[in-house]
């Protein structure tokens, strides 16, 4: 099976922590990702801001066609791959690169998904012992419908005290552009989002989305909360050999 | 008066405005909270105990695409049975149209005092204010929108409209703007209550004009269904010599049997209840018993034009049962005069530009964090983040904006290449030196988030030294 990263724009920019930590697992179930440096981004900052780029699904779908599956650390660009890219294409009357994206979007697997769907496991032998607890991020709570396995994933993590999040359900008011064009509602949302974080007891909030964990690891951080916030992969990545730095 | 009436309440509603003055009323957050709170668990629970939900909703859905599909023949059957039945039907094409029907009908009647039941459409038009242009009184039956009419206040809510009251404010508005409120009333809700039911049962037994809208409207029978309650909207219904409804042309369902879909969707979503107390259906004139003349007012006011969109006309299929405000934590935070606009809320965001044309709300698409969790809850499965996804697209190619198209600009030229990425991402070190306090409009962010801690190299040059 050739299967290829897809790191997203953000976690290739901004968090690399978290591509990394995907490789090291994928690596571990003994594939060999591939990581096509043509990627760039699949264009659903740009498409939930009502920018739509059929350029950046055509290069989406050109990087990684040749692929058995692409393994990407990210429910919302897994979610807008598989769900703006084939409406992207034909907005733009590009017939032919609708049914592509399609295709391409059906081998797409967000981390999660990938694991326990094709690699049918949820255990990935990884050691973290701290107090952890899970944000469901909205695309892979309802977009993508993740359901169970990121926590089968997490249980499964030997020393782990996974504690539950109150309101776990409730979104942390991120919404991409959101958090800028309407700023005090996206805050109001933080704040309830910090204060079941800090209510949980955790000292790690981890979630499946690196762009939520940005909105509520900044607000953390701007209050000095003492949680830090780390990718799902980074968790199944540690190891008692390699742990987490 | 716009031609709209007050679909919109004022051009291009300056949602993020209003939203930032709403977040910062303490008072009006609790109550919101508290009440949408309260019926989302009561629905949840429902929704948990009915094993067969989903296919309820793929059935709801279903019968109403039927219907938007083969609206011109359901509406022709509609008018033919309601005619055969002894009601008069209308047809306006806009709140104006309908505004001026509804009155001539009044005048017709020689009265000058109607009482109205609970109804969106009506509102949507500007009904109450058109008729009192004309010198007709409409008094306000519902007990909410009552404190509402009494409060000059307006709808937040689509079936609860005064939650963002509570029950202290409601004493106060009695006390000072009910024609005769009972002495030393208290803030207990029964005693709110007897003291509107006091005063709206004189109303009941002297006005002979009554307006309505109507939940579903039955193409095979010709008849109308109004659910509810209080039982105001059934003493509306039956107790005056006249009836004047007006209904949105989408309310049409083919067959007396699909209630049965609908009557368990609606209430469970609505107010979460397992049926509603009162469903009244009258179909035309029965004689001797109720209304002797009855009449139908078919609205438009822009439902053509959303059904025109291939992606938005799903949003017709609407029961106007606000599950989907209930869950959006938007509007639990906003309340719902911040969309100004009738319609607020989640669907309220799709249904206003999609009926007004985004031109005229472009800012309604964006009052959303794409969190589905309206989606989720709706009882007619409407796709209201891949809708609102594309009215943004729309509204983007609509209204052009400066700053933001060069913003996109320049990261659609970034990511258009490797090489060109590749220098790109460089200057994401450039982020450590406003990481606190960032130049606007990143300042929006950074005054309650730190941004990130740029890392010392990305991922793909991490990659490459790796692979040598």
């Amino acid at each position: 099976m050739r299967v290829a990263l897809f790191a997203t724009c953000l976690i290739d920019a901004l968090f690399p922590d978290a591509g990394k930590a995907t490789v090291t697992i994928l690596e571990r179930l003994g594939l060999h990702p591939e990581f096509p440096l043509e990627q760039t981004c699949c264009g659903q900052m740009h498409a939930n801001s009502g920018y739509f780029e059929p350029n950046l699904v055509r290069r989406y779908v050109d990087t990684f066609a040749e692929f058995d599956a692409i393994v990407t650390p990210s429910a919302s660009c897994a979610g807008a791959i598989r769900h703006q890219h084939v409406m992207i294409a034909r907005d733009a009357g590009d017939n032919a690169l609708a049914t592509r994206a399609q295709a391409t979007a059906d081998k797409t697997y967000e981390l999660s998904q990938f694991l326990v769907d094709v690699m049918h496991t949820d255990d990935v032998g990884a050691y973290f012992p701290h107090r952890v607890t899970y944000h469901p991020t909205c695309h892979s709570l309802r977009m993508l419908q993740v359901g169970d396995r990121p926590y089968r994933l997490l249980k499964n993590v030997r020393g782990i005290d996974l504690v539950d999040l109150p309101r776990h359900d409730e979104c942390c008011g991120f919404g991409g552009t959101f958090s800028i064009k309407n700023p005090d509602v996206s805050a109001a949302m933080l704040a309830d989002k910090m204060e079941s974080v800090i209510e949980s007891g955790a000292e790690v909030l981890c979630a499946g989305d690196r762009s939520c964990l940005m909105h509520i690891g900044g607000g953390l951080e701007r209050i000095r909360a003492g949680v830090k916030t780390l990718h799902l992969a980074e968790i199944l990545a540690s190891t008692d050999r390699e742990p987490l730095r | 008066m716009n031609r709209s009436g007050e679909l919109i309440w004022t051009e291009d509603p300056p949602f993020a405005q209003n939203a930032s003055h709403a977040v910062d009323n303490a008072q009006l957050r609790r109550n919101v909270r508290n009440a949408t709170a309260t019926i989302r668990q009561r629905r949840a629970g429902l929704v948990a105990e009915t094993p067969d939900w989903q296919e309820l909703r793929h059935a709801g859905a279903a019968i109403k695409d039927d219907v938007l599909h083969h609206l011109d023949r359901y509406l022709e059957e509609f008018e033919k049975n309601a005619t055969a039945r002894g009601a008069h039907v209308h047809w306006a094409t806009d709140a104006q149209e309908a505004s001026a029907i509804t009155a001539d009908l009044i005048n017709q009647t020689g009265h000058t005092e109607v009482i109205k039941v609970k109804s969106m459409a009506t509102q949507e038009i500007g009904l109450v204010e058109a008729l009192a242009a004309r010198g007709t009184t409409a008094h306000e039956t519902d007990l909410a929108e009552l404190i509402l009419q009494l409060a000059h206040d307006k709808p937040s809510h689509i079936v609860v409209p005064a939650l963002h009251r509570n029950r202290a404010e409601i004493r106060r508005i009695f006390l000072d703007h009910m024609p005769d409120p009972p002495e030393n009333l208290t803030d207990d809700p029964h005693a709110l209550a007897e003291a509107a039911r006091l005063h709206l049962r004189r109303l009941f037994l002297t006005t002979k004009v009554a307006i309505s809208g109507a939940n579903f409207a039955i193409a095979e029978t010709g008849g109308l269904l109004v659910a509810e309650s209080e039982g105001n909207g059934r003493m509306c219904l039956t107790l005056p010599e006249t009836l004047i409804s007006v209904v949105g042309i989408e309310k049409l369902i083919p067959r007396f049997r699909d209630l049965e879909v609908f009557l368990q969707l609606l209430p469970r979503s609505a107010t979460g209840e397992r049926m509603n107390p009162y469903n009244t259906i009258w179909t035309g004139v029965t004689e001797n018993d109720g209304p002797q003349e009855v009449h139908i007012v078919l609205l438009d006011n822009g439902r053509t034009r959303a059904l025109k969109d291939d992606t938005g006309r799903q949003a017709l299929r609407c029961i106007r049962c606000a599950a989907c405000l209930n869950v959006c934590p938007v509007y639990e935070r906003t309340g719902g005069h911040a969309y100004g606009a009738t319609y607020p809320g989640p669907i309220g965001a799709i249904l206003t530009p999609l009926m007004v044309g985004v031109e005229h709300a472009p800012q309604l698409p964006f009052a959303s964090s794409l969190c589905g969790a309206c989606y989720e809850v709706c009882p007619v499965e409407i796709d209201i983040p891949t809708v609102l996804v594309k009215l943004r697209h729309d509204a983007v190619k609509a209204k052009p904006h400066k700053t933001e198209d060069a913003v996109f600009d320049a990261a659609r030229t970034a990511m258009s290449g490797r090489r060109r990425w590749t220098a790109a991402l460089k200057s994401a070190r450039l982020m450590r030196f406003i990481r606190h306090a960032a130049p606007p409009p990143l300042s929006r962010w950074t005054r309650t988030r730190d941004l990130p801690d740029p890392p010392a190299e990305p991922f793909r040059d991490w990659w490459r030294k790796r692979k040598g």
